[in-house]
C-alpha cells in the first residue's frame, strides 16, 4: 500500500459518499418547489403540508451535501496536485464558475427560503426555492463538464514547454458530447432518487396510519413520486443508451470492460452473466443475448464492438508498455448493478401506481410496504454504482489518453498524511451518516406538520412576534 | 493591467470577502459558550447568522476555485503543502455546518450540547488555522525548484505563523462580538458590546504586533498604508463599540479585517508563495498562472456575475436586517 492507493480510496469513498446526498438535493429541491407552486396555485393546504414536510427532509440532506462538497474541491489540490497542475488551466474554470454562478445562488436562496416564510412576500418566497433549485441543477452541469473532460478531453492542446494541458476552446469543453449526455443522465438519476423518497415516506404513512386526516396528502405524494420515478427511469434509460454509444466511440475500453468482452465481435452479444479467468484475460462461462451489445454500443445490430485484448494491444502500441485495462469484475458488476437497481425502483413505482389506480385505497400489504421502503435505497445504489463504473472504467487514466492516475497524485504528501486524512474522513463520515439517517427517519415518521398560514412580513422594529422559523 | 495582476487582486478580494463574512460567523461560533447563557440565548446567537452562513462560506469555495482556475501551480503547491492544517479546517467546517442545521432538530439538552461543541471548535480551529496558513504564505515556505513543498507540519508552526493564527482568531472574536451587538436586542446585546471592547484591546495589540512583524519580512508602500489603516479602523471600531454605535463598530472591524488581508496580499505581490529553500521554487502571479485565454474567459465571467452575486447577497442581509432577541425565538 502506498500514498497513491490511499489517495484513490479516499477519493472513491468521499465522492461516493458526497453523491449519496447530491441526487436528493438536485431532485428534491425541484420537487419541493413544485409542491410549493401547487400550493400557491390551488390554495390547497395539503400541498403546503407536503412542502414543509419534504422541505425538512430536504434540508437535513442538504446540509450533508454542502459540507461534503467542500472536501471535493480541496481534495484535487491536496491529494492530486500534479493532476491539478496538469489540467488546472482547463479544469479549474468550470469549478470556479460553478461556485460563482451556481453555489452562491443555491446557498443564498436556500437561506432565504428556510428563514423567509414570514419575512418575504409569498411570491418572492416561492421564487427563492426555485432559485435554489436552479442553482443546484446548474452546479451539476459545470462539475459534469469538468468530469467529462477527464473522460473525453476536448478543447485543449498539450503544451510541451509548460508540460501541461492548456485550454484552446472553452465552448468545446462546455459542449463536450460526454457532458451534454451525462448531464441529463445524472439529473434523471437524481429525480429517480427524489421521486422514490416521496413514495417510500408516503407509502409508510398510508399503510401505518390508515385513517389519518392527511391521507389525501400522502396519497398525492405517493402517486406524484411514482410518476416522477417512472418518468425518470425512462429518461435515465434513454440517456444511458445514448451515453453507451458515445462511450463506445470515445472510451471503447470502458464499454468492453462493462461487458467483459475480451475479443472484438461483430455482431457482439450482450452478456447477462460472464465469468472470467482470475487474471481477467479469458472468459470461462457466459450467458449472452445475441446482437444486443452491438445495438447498444453502435445502434447497429451487426456493428463491431472492440474487445479488451485488442484494445490493450492497440493502446500498448500507442502509449507504450503497460496495462490499459480497468479492473474487469468492478466495471462489469457495477454496470449491471447500476442498471438493475434503477430498474427495480421503476418496477416498484409501477406497482404503487397500479395498486392505487382509479381511486383504490392503499392495500394493507406488508410486501408493498417493504418494497416501498426499499425504493429510495435502490436508485441511490444505482447512482453510486454508476459513478463507480464511470470512474473505475476510465482507469488507469485520470485524463483519458493524456495522464495516468498514478502520475496525478501529490508527490509531497506522505503516506502517513494521506492515511490520516482518509481515516479522519471515513470516521467522521460514518458518524454523520448514522446521525443523518436517524434524523431523516425521525422526521419522516413524524409525518406532515399542522400548518397555520405564515403571517405577512412585519417591518415594525419593536415587534416581538416569534420568528416563523429559527434554528 | 496584466491579467495575472487582475486575478491576483480578484483572489485577494475573494479571500477578503470570505474573512469579513465568515469572520463574524466564526466569532459568533467561538462566543457561543461565552455569551450564550442558556439555550435561548445561544439560539439567538446562531440565528443571527442562520440565514447567511452558508452563502458566506461560498466565498471560500469561490476563492479556492478562482485560485485553481487562475493559478493552478499556486493552488496545487499550497493545498498539497499545507495538508494537515487544511484537513483540520475541512473537518471543522464539516461538523460546524452540519451543527447549524441539526442542533435544533432534537429537544434533548445532551444533543444540543454536542452540537454547541461542534460549532465552537468548528469555528475556533479555522479561525486560528487561516491565520497560520496566510502568515506562512507571506513568510514563505521551503519549496523545491519544481514547486513541491519540502517542509513538514512543524515548518508551518513557526512563531510568526502562530502569532498570525492568534491574530485572526482575536480579530474574528471581536468582529463576532460586534456583530452580535449589532444584530440582537436585550441583555445579550449589552454583554456583547461590552465584551467587544474588552476583546478589542487585546486584538489591537496582537494585530499591531503581527502586522509590524509582517512588514519586517516583506513590505511595500501599499502594505504599510494598509497596515496603518487596519490599525486605525480597528481602533475606530472599538471607540464606536464603546459608545454603542454598533453599525459603525461593525464597519470598523470589517474594514480592519479587509485592510489586514490587503496588507498581506500587498506585501506578497508579485509573489504568491515565496520559497525559503530554492529561490527558483518561488511561485509568482506570473509563473503560477493559467494561460491568458483561460484568464480572459474567467475575467468575463467574473465581470458579469460578481455584481449579480453581490446584489442578491446584499439584499439577503437587507431582508434579515432586523435585530432578534430571546422573545423572537419560537418554542419548537
Amino acid at each position: 500500500m502506498d500514498a497513491l492507493d490511499v489517495a484513490r480510496w479516499q477519493f472513491g469513498v468521499t465522492t461516493v459518499y458526497h453523491f449519496l446526498f447530491v441526487p436528493l438535493t438536485i431532485g428534491l429541491s425541484v420537487l419541493v418547489a413544485i409542491l410549493q407552486t401547487l400550493w400557491h396555485r390551488t390554495g390547497n393546504e395539503k400541498y403546503l403540508k407536503l412542502t414543509k414536510f419534504f422541505g425538512k427532509l430536504f434540508l437535513i440532506n442538504f446540509a450533508m451535501g454542502v459540507v461534503t462538497g467542500i472536501v471535493q474541491e480541496f481534495q484535487f489540490g491536496m491529494n492530486w496536485s500534479d493532476y491539478s497542475r496538469f489540467v488546472g488551466d482547463i479544469f479549474g474554470a468550470p469549478l470556479a464558475i460553478e461556485a460563482l454562478v451556481a453555489f452562491f445562488l443555491e446557498s443564498t436562496f436556500i437561506g432565504l427560503w428556510i428563514f423567509g416564510w414570514d419575512r418575504l412576500p409569498k411570491r418572492l418566497h416561492l421564487a427563492s426555492i426555485w432559485a435554489a433549485a436552479i442553482g443546484t441543477n446548474l452546479s451539476a452541469y459545470f462539475i459534469l463538464a469538468a468530469n467529462s473532460f477527464m473522460q473525453n478531453p476536448v478543447g485543449y492542446r498539450f503544451n510541451p514547454e509548460t508540460g501541461r494541458a492548456e485550454l484552446t476552446d472553452f465552448v468545446a469543453v462546455l459542449t463536450n458530447k460526454v457532458a451534454l449526455i451525462t448531464f441529463p443522465h445524472t439529473i434523471a438519476g437524481s429525480f429517480l432518487v427524489a421521486g422514490s423518497l416521496l413514495v417510500a415516506v408516503a407509502l409508510w404513512h398510508l399503510i401505518r396510519n390508515r385513517d389519518s386526516a392527511d391521507t389525501p396528502a400522502y396519497r398525492f405524494a405517493a402517486k406524484f413520486g411514482s410518476w416522477v420515478t417512472l418518468v425518470s427511469a425512462v429518461a435515465v434509460s434513454i440517456t444511458g443508451d445514448i451515453q453507451g454509444k458515445i462511450m463506445t466511440q470515445v472510451q471503447p475500453m470502458k464499454m468492453a470492460a462493462a461487458e467483459g468482452l475480451y475479443q472484438t465481435e461483430s455482431p457482439a452479444s450482450f452478456s447477462v452473466l460472464t465469468v472470467g479467468s482470475l487474471d481477467g484475460s479469458r472468459e470461462l462461462f457466459a450467458i449472452k443475448i445475441p446482437y444486443l451489445l452491438s445495438y447498444l454500443g453502435t445502434g447497429d445490430p451487426n456493428g463491431t464492438v472492440q474487445g479488451i485484448n485488442d484494445l490493450q494491444a492497440l493502446y500498448t502500441a500507442q502509449y507504450g508498455a503497460g496495462s490499459y485495462t480497468p479492473i474487469i469484475p468492478v466495471t462489469y458488476w457495477s454496470f449491471r448493478f447500476m442498471i438493475g437497481f434503477g430498474l427495480a425502483a421503476a418496477a416498484i413505482a409501477l406497482l404503487v401506481l397500479w395498486t392505487h389506480r382509479k381511486g383504490r385505497t392503499t392495500p394493507d400489504s406488508k410486501w408493498l410496504l417493504r418494497a416501498g421502503l426499499a425504493m429510495p435505497i435502490l436508485p441511490l445504489l444505482a447512482n453510486s454504482f454508476g459513478w463507480i463504473f464511470t470512474e473505475m472504467g476510465r482507469q488507469p487514466w485520470i485524463v483519458f489518453g493524456e495522464m495516468l492516475t498514478r502520475d496525478g497524485v501529490s508527490r509531497s504528501v506522505s503516506l502517513t498524511e494521506v492515511l490520516t486524512s482518509f481515516t479522519a474522513f471515513t470516521l467522521i463520515y460514518a458518524l454523520l451518516a448514522v446521525v443523518e439517517v436517524k434524523l431523516l427517519l425521525r422526521y419522516a415518521k413524524a409525518g406532515v406538520p399542522d400548518v397555520t398560514p405564515d403571517p405577512e412580513p412585519d417591518d415594525t422594529d419593536d415587534s416581538e412576534r416569534p420568528l416563523a422559523f429559527a434554528y | 493591467m496584466e491579467l495575472t495582476t487582475i486575478w491576483f487582486l480578484l483572489v485577494a478580494v475573494l479571500f477578503t470577502g470570505y474573512f469579513i463574512l465568515e469572520g463574524f460567523d466564526f466569532g459568533v461560533g467561538m462566543l457561543l459558550p461565552v455569551l450564550g447563557r442558556d439555550d435561548r440565548e445561544r439560539r439567538v446567537m446562531i440565528n443571527t447568522i442562520g440565514p447567511v452562513w452558508d452563502g458566506n462560506e461560498v466565498w471560500l469555495i469561490t476563492a479556492g476555485g478562482a485560485m485553481f482556475a487562475a493559478f493552478p501551480e499556486w493552488y496545487a503547491t499550497l493545498f498539497s503543502g499545507f495538508y494537515l492544517p487544511l484537513l483540520l479546517i475541512l473537518l471543522a467546517l464539516i461538523v460546524r455546518g452540519v451543527a447549524f442545521e441539526y442542533r435544533h432538530k432534537r429537544p434533548e439538552a445532551s444533543w444540543k450540547r454536542r452540537w454547541d461543541a461542534a460549532i465552537f471548535f468548528g469555528s475556533l480551529i479555522p479561525a486560528i488555522l487561516w491565520g497560520v496558513a496566510f502568515a506562512n504564505i507571506l513568510r514563505g515556505v521551503p519549496l523545491t525548484a519544481d514547486h513541491e513543498y519540502a517542509g513538514g507540519l512543524f515548518n508551518l508552526l513557526n512563531p510568526y505563523a502562530l502569532l498570525g493564527g492568534a491574530t485572526t482568531a482575536a480579530l474574528f472574536l471581536t468582529h463576532g462580538a460586534v456583530f452580535i451587538a449589532l444584530k440582537t436586542v436585550g441583555d445579550i446585546r449589552d454583554r456583547a458590546a461590552a465584551l467587544a471592547v474588552r476583546l478589542g484591546v487585546g486584538t489591537a495589540v496582537l494585530a499591531v504586533a503581527f502586522l509590524s512583524w509582517t512588514l519586517t519580512i516583506r513590505s511595500s508602500t501599499a502594505a504599510v498604508v494598509f497596515a496603518v489603516g487596519a490599525a486605525l479602523a480597528l481602533l475606530g471600531g472599538l471607540a464606536a463599540a464603546k459608545v454603542r454605535r454598533e453599525g459603525w463598530a461593525f464597519t470598523g472591524t470589517a474594514v480592519a479585517i479587509a485592510l489586514a488581508v490587503a496588507t498581506l496580499f500587498a506585501a506578497l505581490f508579485p509573489n504568491v508563495l515565496p520559497s525559503t529553500l530554492d529561490p527558483a521554487g518561488t511561485l509568482t502571479a506570473v509563473n503560477a498562472a493559467s494561460t491568458p485565454y483561460t484568464l480572459k474567459i474567467m475575467t468575463w465571467v467574473a465581470v458579469i456575475f460578481t455584481p449579480i452575486v453581490l446584489a442578491y447577497q446584499g439584499w439577503t442581509y437587507w431582508v434579515f436586517r432586523k435585530r432578534i432577541g430571546v422573545a423572537h425565538i419560537p418554542q419548537h
